[in-house]
């Protein structure tokens, strides 16, 4: 297995990792149908032609159906509490930008108790991808309206239907300041998903995908009519964004060429009613990340906190007589 | 103690002359030997009292004498000027040996206003008889109201028996700068360097560092203030104290207890500070951001206490143990991540600056009751170490620790320091910087084949952690029950190992504790346990004890969460037993109050339920630091019980 062979050379470059090498020895558990899979099996695909060292990819993710994805990778994997999957990998990177750090987490995790981290997250921008598992409602709880739920569903929690008119995570997202790069994605049709997720993985900064996720044991049949009519899916199409494959464009015939720097016209992409944008609506790469602007200009080395105390110790210095005190500077 | 050399000079001694002053010019009275003193100087927040203070205590401190200072603080940003709540300033404790706590009442008191020193006289900080040495402008004020407040309090002084002498500080400082109220502070510095005997050469060279990143005509125009204000006071004023102090011996240094623990954070090779601003923690972040990019770490001010929780959490995770800083509120925001941290396994060093609560409670104002939310906080069972800081050296040296065990046991680790600390300084030993300190470096060497993540040892419960880089250690970490793979579990024997194994480093590290020596005879009748910021006052007031002929001593618990061996047997050789705390309890002499119903304080509790003995409690929520006074009123009081 290569997954040995990368043990043995380990200091070496490797370039023979297979989706094998991905995949940890435990199943997926998610319902049958379920999106979420279609997400693990992109991501997977993603690190073999990325050829991410699995020990240097780190998964983070919160609670929820979709914060599970970590325990499926091969690879280094946090899953963490609700709605704090974002902090988290904050942490990780900001001392450890050599690692390769993605986040999964669901609408309830990220728009709802994780809402204030997922909008600092976007204003930091700091280079890791994030996936949203949006299914539009909370799926491990059961069946509970979340902030993406359309108006007049049905849950648990709203059995006369959900009262509010739903958030849209596109908007939200392109409204922040700094945001540096969004885009939306279906779980039905894998290719561009993996497209998307690429060009993701390539943005230097923190890059947003909504991936609009089916969940067939509490939404069934809740995204057929996109599932169903390629019209109502419009993708957008650039030189410098996505290209399509000729078996995409052919059934995809609703396409519009959109640059992504074009924020008026993404965020009105991004409000689109009756049509579904599919594909990267933002991407602007000279955002500063957060992780580049706050690494020390020294390493840290005990020469140098050595230094440094002793410079901070002498400024409240007290000294026997004997000893001459530092003078103050013109 | 203050010695009785130092006791007020009588009552009806001629009061000061409008801008004149008490005595003729003659020679200076040769100094009176006394051996300490505690001063306050209180003014509207921005007249620069503050300064004024930390400089005398600089200078006493290198003359020798022991010091402690502490901040008086207003609780509003910008309290109206010549308010009752507006006092702002220090108040300095210096003696000729080392002190360890606010002391009792003040023996001088330097008020900018007569409204800002009602402030100190109502809330009893005022030793009766003690000179009070006030800014006497106020009774030329053009608007008569505040010209007749001014009387009205000076009347009051007098009647309360207090030596009151009128200064005309703005007067004076007039005829060397034209915004006196600016450099009254420094006029008022050598006035206290006349009234104690400090060395002009030193007092001189301490304004020149504080003033260090000034220009030199600032430094020179502070210089002249306080040379005027030295004059004036040999001329005018008829006290002159000498307090007699070792000279500096080793190199010290003097910080509050909030610098002490940022400059813990960079000596403990820390390199992550998540926080999120709370007072009164926020000033050890403010002064970690100002050093802590000079050694390559960051300190991230966080969207909230989660964040900045779980953000320390992934740093920690991905290589170096992080800290976060924080107070109350914070700390309860803090207690999901928390338990994350407990059940993966990551080690985590969390300080609570402690202050009044609950909720936000007194956010200026000091309290040590957090206790029970540091060791039971989170949910489930969620071990974790607690420790509490009982002095401004103890606030640098606990961090690096802390981190230490935090990393050894892959546990959070928790300091509760609190408000009596952080804003109070004292000179220390300089410290000698040992690479010994520092964390190692992340270590990415692969992982051998076949070791589990969670491969806890049979007799410490200690796991070795792989770090995110280390071939072959992938394994998905999770707040959920797992097994030793960091698989998933939900079968009760799974979820029990891990359980065990938890606490279990607990134990571990309780076998390496060692209990501090009693304070006192290791037998007697009464001893006083205490935590946190109070040992120096509980300390002070056994010392008193004792020279009185009580058999009283004290121990003090540095690790509360585990306890050090040997708690029972020291308890057992007292015939009473009494905690000493900064948080609530029920008094007994409430009517409602008795033994089925007493609330004790915290630590009290914590022994009463470990040991099953008797521990009785006394301990204030007033928002104050406990005064060696008050304690040994209560320790006299307990003796006398039946
Ligand atoms: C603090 C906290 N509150 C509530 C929960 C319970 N909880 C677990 S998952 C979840 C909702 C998950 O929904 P979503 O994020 O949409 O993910 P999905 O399961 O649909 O993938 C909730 C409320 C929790 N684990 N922690
Ligand atoms: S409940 Fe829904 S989201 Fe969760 S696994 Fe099943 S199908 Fe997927």
């Amino acid at each position: 297995m290569t997954a040995t062979m990368s043990q043995c050379l380990m200091n070496m470059v490797q370039t023979d990792y297979g989706i094998g090498d991905y995949q940890s020895a435990i199943a997926p558990r998610w319902c049958s149908g379920c999106g979420d899979t279609a997400i693990l099996t992109a991501m997977q695909k993603l690190c073999r032609d990325e050829q991410l060292a699995p020990e240097k990819t780190v998964c983070v993710s919160g609670i929820g159906c979709a914060s599970r994805l970590p325990h499926y990778m091969n690879a280094y994997g946090f899953h963490g509490i609700h709605g704090r999957a974002l902090p988290i990998a904050e942490g990780i990177k900001i001392r450890r930008p050599d690692l390769n750090v993605f986040v999964t987490t669901g609408d309830g995790d990220c728009c709802s108790i994780g809402a204030a981290h997922w909008l600092h997250a976007i204003r930091y921008n700091m280079n890791m991808t994030v996936l949203l598992h949006d299914n539009n409602v909370y799926g491990l709880t059961k069946k509970q309206a979340s902030p993406t739920s359309p108006k007049g569903l049905k849950s648990n929690t709203t059995p006369y239907g959900a009262a509010l008119n739903p958030l849209n995570p596109l908007t939200v997202t392109l409204g922040v300041a700094n945001v540096s790069f969004v885009a939306q994605a279906v779980d039905w049709i894998p290719d561009l998903l993996y497209d998307i997720l690429q060009k993701a993985y390539h943005h230097k900064g923190f890059s947003f995908i909504r991936i609009l996720q089916r969940c067939p044991n509490f939404m069934d049949h809740h995204f057929d009519e996109a599932v169903r009519d390629p019209l109502k899916t419009r993708i957008l199409t650039h030189a410098d964004g996505l290209r399509l494959k000729p078996e995409i464009s052919r059934i995809y015939k609703n396409q519009e060429t959109h640059d992504p720097i074009n924020m008026e016209r993404a965020l009105a992409l991004a409000a689109m009613q009756e049509e579904l944008p599919v594909g990267i609506l933002y991407n602007n790469p000279s955002v500063p990340c957060y992780d580049e602007l706050r690494a020390g200009e020294r390493p840290s080395t005990p020469g140098l906190v050595e230094t440094v105390l002793n410079e901070e110790f002498d400024k409240v210095g007290i000294w026997p007589q004997s000893q001459p005190t530092p003078q103050a500077g013109e | 103690m203050t010695s009785d050399s130092s006791q007020p000079i009588a009552q009806d001694t001629p009061l000061p002359a409008a801008g004149s002053a008490t005595g003729a010019k003659t020679a200076m009275r040769p100094a009176e030997v006394i051996h300490e003193h505690i001063i306050e100087i209180v003014s509207d927040s921005g007249e620069g009292a503050q300064r004024c203070g930390q400089s005398l205590a600089s200078i006493a401190a290198r003359s020798g004498m022991g010091i402690w200072t502490v901040e008086i603080i207003p609780a509003e940003i910008q309290p109206p000027p010549r308010s009752v709540a507006g006092a702002s300033g220090n108040r300095v404790r210096m003696a000729a040996h080392k002190v360890t706590n606010v002391g009792d009442q003040a023996d001088l008191v330097i008020a900018f206003n007569e409204q800002v020193l009602l402030s100190r006289l109502r809330a009893g900080e005022i030793k009766q008889g003690a000179t009070i040495l006030l800014e006497d402008m106020w009774k030329r004020d053009a608007h008569q109201p505040i010209a007749d407040a001014y009387a009205d309090v000076c009347a009051e002084i007098r009647a309360g028996g207090y030596r009151l002498i009128e200064v005309p500080m703005e007067a004076e400082c007039q005829k060397y700068v034209p915004d006196p109220r600016k450099g009254k502070n420094m006029f008022v510095l050598g006035m206290l360097c006349s009234i104690y005997s400090l060395d002009e050469e030193l007092a001189a060279s301490q304004v020149k560092l504080t003033f260090i990143k000034k220009d030199r005509k600032i430094i020179d125009a502070n210089l002249e203030l306080m040379a005027a204000g030295r004059v004036w006071a040999n001329d005018n004023l008829d006290m002159h104290y000498r307090i007699p102090a070792p000279p500096v011996e080793k190199p010290q240094v003097v910080t509050n207890g909030n610098a002490a623990l940022a400059l813990g954070v960079v000596a403990s090779g820390m390199e992550v500070c998540a926080m999120y601003p709370i007072t009164p923690a926020t000033s050890a972040s403010h002064y970690l951001s100002s050093i802590f990019e000079k050694v390559g770490c960051v300190v991230h001010q966080a969207e909230d206490e989660i964040s900045a929780a779980t953000f320390a959490i992934g740093a920690s995770y991905a290589g170096k143990c992080a800290v976060t800083i924080t107070s109350g509120p914070g700390l309860s925001l803090k207690q999901e991540a928390i338990g994350l941290a407990v059940m993966a396994e990551i080690p985590l060093v969390l300080i609570d600056v402690q202050r009044g609560g609950p909720s936000t409670g007194l956010p200026t104002k000091v309290e040590q009751s957090d206790l029970m939310a540091a060791i039971f906080g989170s949910h489930g069972d969620a071990p974790k170490v607690v420790m509490a800081v009982d002095s401004i050296e103890d606030c640098f040296y606990s961090v690096i620790t802390a981190r230490k065990i935090a990393e050894t046991f892959n546990m959070v680790v928790m300091i509760l320091s609190d408000a009596a600390l952080s804003t109070a300084q004292q000179p220390f030993d300089r410290p000698v910087f040992s690479a010994d300190w520092l964390a190692p470096p992340v270590n990415q060497s692969a992982v051998p084949p076949d070791a589990k993540p969670y491969d806890w040892d049979e007799r410490t419960g200690i796991a070795t952690r792989f770090i995110p880089g280390q071939p072959n250690g992938m394994h998905c970490l999770t707040g959920l029950a797992h097994d030793r793979n960091s698989r998933v579990a939900y079968d009760p024997k799974t979820n029990e190992e891990g359980l065990i194994n938890r606490t279990r480093k607990l134990a571990a590290l309780q076998k390496t504790l060692r209990l501090a020596p009693v304070f006192g005879d290791e037998e007697g009748d009464l001893l006083l346990i205490g935590w946190g910021s109070t040992r120096g006052a509980i300390e002070e007031a056994v010392t008193a004890l004792r020279q009185e002929g009580h058999k009283v001593s004290s121990l003090h618990l540095k690790y509360l969460q585990p306890m050090a061996s040997g708690i029972d047997e020291v308890m057992g050789r007292f015939k009473k037993v009494m905690t000493i705390e900064n948080n609530w309890n029920d008094p007994l002499s409430d009517p409602l109050i008795n033994s089925d119903n007493r609330r004790y304080s915290q630590l009290a509790l914590l022994l009463r339920s470990r040991w099953l003995v008797d521990v009785d409690c006394w301990g204030k929520s007033h928002g104050q630091p406990l005064k060696p006074a008050q304690i040994k009123a209560a320790a006299l009081a307990k003796l006398e019980q039946a």
